[in-house]
């Protein structure tokens, strides 16, 4: 240790001066990503902060901070403090907790600050036993060893804890390796295999079926190695008009085999092979699909109709179209369908998407149902390293808990026989909680008087 | 009879409190005391009771949740959480001047939640984004550190008023040297702080699985997210300074202060000034 001291790079890195300095740059620079918006097209900064200003940004690659090559040095620096600041103290924890405690001197634990002597009756071996059991029935198992002039008993708990520390700094590296792990910029940089870690986006129109989706980050498309349908997609509404969900039916295939269907929401992404598929936007069209059957015959049409363009449907002997439409937002509301069978007047009426119309012809009874297509847009990720993340962070709270809440306490008893008369000296310590064991030391000493 | 009757008396009784504690602290009765106390119990309890009960009135209108989750419904549970920590600490350390510089942040909560502009008392439905049980946990999470957080800063607002009274040697007798001794506030600061960490800390996990289960996305730096852990990263600092340096006193009470602002820019300046993905939370 004394030579790594000298090393002036371990020195700098092993203070805590630096850590309380790196923490401060972090959260001061950290600012200016919320104020200056993130990845605009250049042409935004010139035109909000001047070109000379703009080109400052970009070089300091302001408008993707986040990403920026020094923000990345900041955060090495912050791991690297980490790593070596814990590993520079581990051995010292390791020493506090498996030092042998039944070597303290007698008169370190005279001058400590929570201690009791309490004269007793009988021999010194009678009080050892008398003090060891007592002690153990409180839940304190001893140790001991025989002295010049007396037995030193010796209990500790909570020792472990004073590695909780090095748990809330590990969660803090393995949440970060988590992030490198999942990153898409290292997937396609570093590895050279966009496929291993990506977050991209895909419309699919509805009953249409894709195999690749497209890259955020290079805008390439990128192949999912199986198929995705789009079943169905719909927009659900609370009463008062609000949304209340997004809803997608997707299949997934595999050589032209269904092997999933799963209803997804937002909340409720499917995930397949560690790709997941999130509910994240849509996109109507100005196209229906109608569906019609004949009871008569029995046969039925599904079409992809167009709006205001007239479908024949010569098995069925009818003609039909969408001639008119009210919206809500970018969603149709209801639609006016023109039905005819070319007997007398051709039917017009209003329908709602996915409300069914029964038709009376003079040549037989039709049933129709229409909706509105929309496609549907999906967000899609890859995230080999959420795992990690996730990990870290469970790790992070059981370490903090430990760190912030338990503590590493001793109790020593040392039984003597001065002039004649027999005293059990009690002396305690805890690296914190102070004022807690305190009072658990003063019960306990109490409880034995 | 609705929730908004309980709301209007917890923020009356916090008003009251707030009076009573500050009359405490300003004329040193200690008659006055325990108004404060039973007037902060009370609002509390209406408070948990009006929490209850719209959260009952919103399954009445067909569209149940827990009440977490607007700008209105997360300030009220804010000022429920204050209430709560406060009397906690005020039944375990037996001292009642502290909620002269706590309670009237109950109350600021409450009273903004009810009378600002621009702040939506309705129970309406949830967004798709919005139904989630990671909502809850985090919202939940969040706000029992903001708490915490908001009791430190009063801390170290007494902190500082004690110091200058120590500083020009003023009398125990007078106003300011009636605060308790600076061990003791420095030392409630400082847990604090490290309880409000522990689920600040928990607040962000949640809110990053949260948005993970949302968008595929646990991190995606917008400014709400950022801000909070620029928060985080203040209270680490305060922390680490405190125990491995040895900071304390006037440095810590400074931080407990510069912390708490930050925690109520990362709830109202990022809706208000700055904009992003959590920008829901400003109807
Ligand atoms: C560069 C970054 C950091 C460095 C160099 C660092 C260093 C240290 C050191 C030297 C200690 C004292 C250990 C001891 O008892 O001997 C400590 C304690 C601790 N650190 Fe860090 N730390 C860093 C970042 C963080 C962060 C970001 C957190 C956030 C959770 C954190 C949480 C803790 C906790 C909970 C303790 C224990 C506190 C206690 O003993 O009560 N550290 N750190």
């Amino acid at each position: 240790m004394t030579t790594q001291k000298k090393n002036p790079f371990w020195a700098l890195f092993s203070s805590v001066k630096l850590a309380l300095f790196l923490l401060f740059i972090l959260a001061a620079t950290s600012i200016i990503g919320t104020v200056v918006q993130q990845n605009k097209p250049p042409q935004f900064y010139v035109e909000v902060y001047g070109p000379n200003l703009a080109r400052l940004m970009q070089t300091l690659s302001i408008p993707d901070m986040y990403n920026s090559w020094w923000f990345m040095i900041l955060l090495a620096l912050f791991s690297l403090n980490l790593i070596v600041c814990s590993l520079e103290r581990i051995p010292n924890a390791w020493r506090l907790v498996t030092m042998d405690n039944l070597a303290t001197a007698p008169e370190r634990l005279q001058k400590m600050g929570m201690r009791k002597a309490v004269p007793v009756q009988g021999t010194v071996s009678e009080s050892v036993e008398k003090t060891a059991s007592f002690l153990a029935d409180k839940g304190w198992k001893t140790d001991r060893r025989d002295l010049e002039n007396g037995t030193l008993l010796f209990s500790q708990k909570g020792g472990w804890t004073r590695f909780g520390v090095y748990v809330v700094h590990s969660s803090i590296l393995i949440i970060l390796l988590g992030a490198i792990i999942g990153s898409p910029r290292l997937a396609n940089s570093l590895l050279g295999n966009p496929l291993f870690a990506f977050k991209g986006g895909v419309n699919i129109p509805e009953t249409q079926q894709t195999d690749v989706i497209y890259s955020f980050l290079t805008q390439k498309p990128l192949p999912l190695g199986f198929t995705v349908r789009c079943d169905s997609f719909d927009i659900h509404y609370y009463p008062n008009g609000m949304v209340k969900d997004y809803v997608s039916i997707l299949t997934v295939l595999e050589n032209g085999q269904e092997v999933l269907t799963k209803k997804v929401v937002v909340n409720e992404p499917l995930i397949y092979n560690g790709i997941t598929f999130y509910q994240s936007s849509y996109q109507p069209y100005q196209d229906f699909i109608l569906t019609v059957k004949s009871e008569e015959t029995g046969l039925t049409t599904t079409d992809l109709v167009p709006y205001a363009k007239q479908v024949t449907w010569k098995e069925g002997g009818a003609r039909f179209g969408i001639i008119n439409m009210e919206r809500r937002g970018e969603a149709v509301s209801r639609f006016k369908i023109w039905f005819t069978d070319d007997q007398g007047e051709p039917a017009k009426f209003w329908l709602q998407p996915g409300r069914k119309a029964v038709i009376e012809r003079p040549s037989g009874t039709y049933t129709l149902s229409a909706k509105q297509l929309y496609a549907t847009g999906l967000q899609v990720a890859k995230d080999p390293g959420v795992w990690w993340v996730y990990i870290g962070c469970g790790l992070m709270l059981v370490g903090l808990v430990i760190a912030f809440f338990m503590s590493h306490r001793k109790i020593w008893a040392l039984i003597r026989e001065e002039d004649g008369k027999v005293t059990v000296l009690f002396a305690g310590s805890a690296n914190k909680n102070k004022l807690g064991f305190e009072k658990t030391f003063t019960d306990l000493v109490e409880g034995m008087e | 009879m609705n929730s908004s009757l309980f709301f209007g008396i917890t923020t009356l009784a916090y008003l009251f409190a707030s009076v009573f504690y500050i009359a405490l602290f300003v004329f040193k009765n200690r008659k006055i005391g325990p108004v404060g106390t039973a007037l902060t119990i009370l609002g509390t309890l209406t408070l948990t009771i009006a929490i209850g009960f719209r959260w009952y009135e919103s399954y009445q209108i067909g569209i149940g949740h827990a009440p977490l989750t607007n700008m209105y419904e997360s300030l009220v549970f804010f000022a429920w959480c204050i209430g709560l920590f406060y009397l906690f600490m005020e039944y375990k350390y037996k001292n009642k001047v502290i909620g002269a510089f706590v309670l009237p942040f109950a109350f600021a909560a409450m009273a903004y939640a009810s009378f600002a502009k621009g702040i939506n008392q309705e129970i309406s439905p949830l967004v798709p984004a919005l139904q989630s049980n990671w909502l809850i946990a985090h919202v939940v999470t969040c706000f029992i550190g903001y708490g915490a957080f908001a009791m430190a800063a009063g801390l170290g607002i007494m902190y500082l008023l004690k110091k200058s009274a120590v500083d020009k040697k003023l009398p125990a007798n007078t106003l300011l040297g009636s605060l308790p001794d600076l061990r003791f506030i420095d030392d409630m600061t400082y847990k604090t702080i490290v309880f409000g960490f522990l689920w600040l800390s928990a607040g962000i996990i949640t809110g990053a699985i949260w948005a993970n289960e949302a968008w595929g996305t646990y991190w995606s730096w917008d400014p709400k997210e950022t801000w909070s852990i620029i928060t985080w990263f203040i209270y680490a600092l305060t922390l680490h300074a405190r125990f491995t340096r040895g900071w304390g006193g006037t440095r810590i009470a400074w931080l407990a202060i510069i912390g708490f602002a930050s925690v109520i820019f990362t709830y109202f300046g990022v809706n208000f000034v700055l904009s992003g993905l959590h920008s829901y939370g400003s109807n």
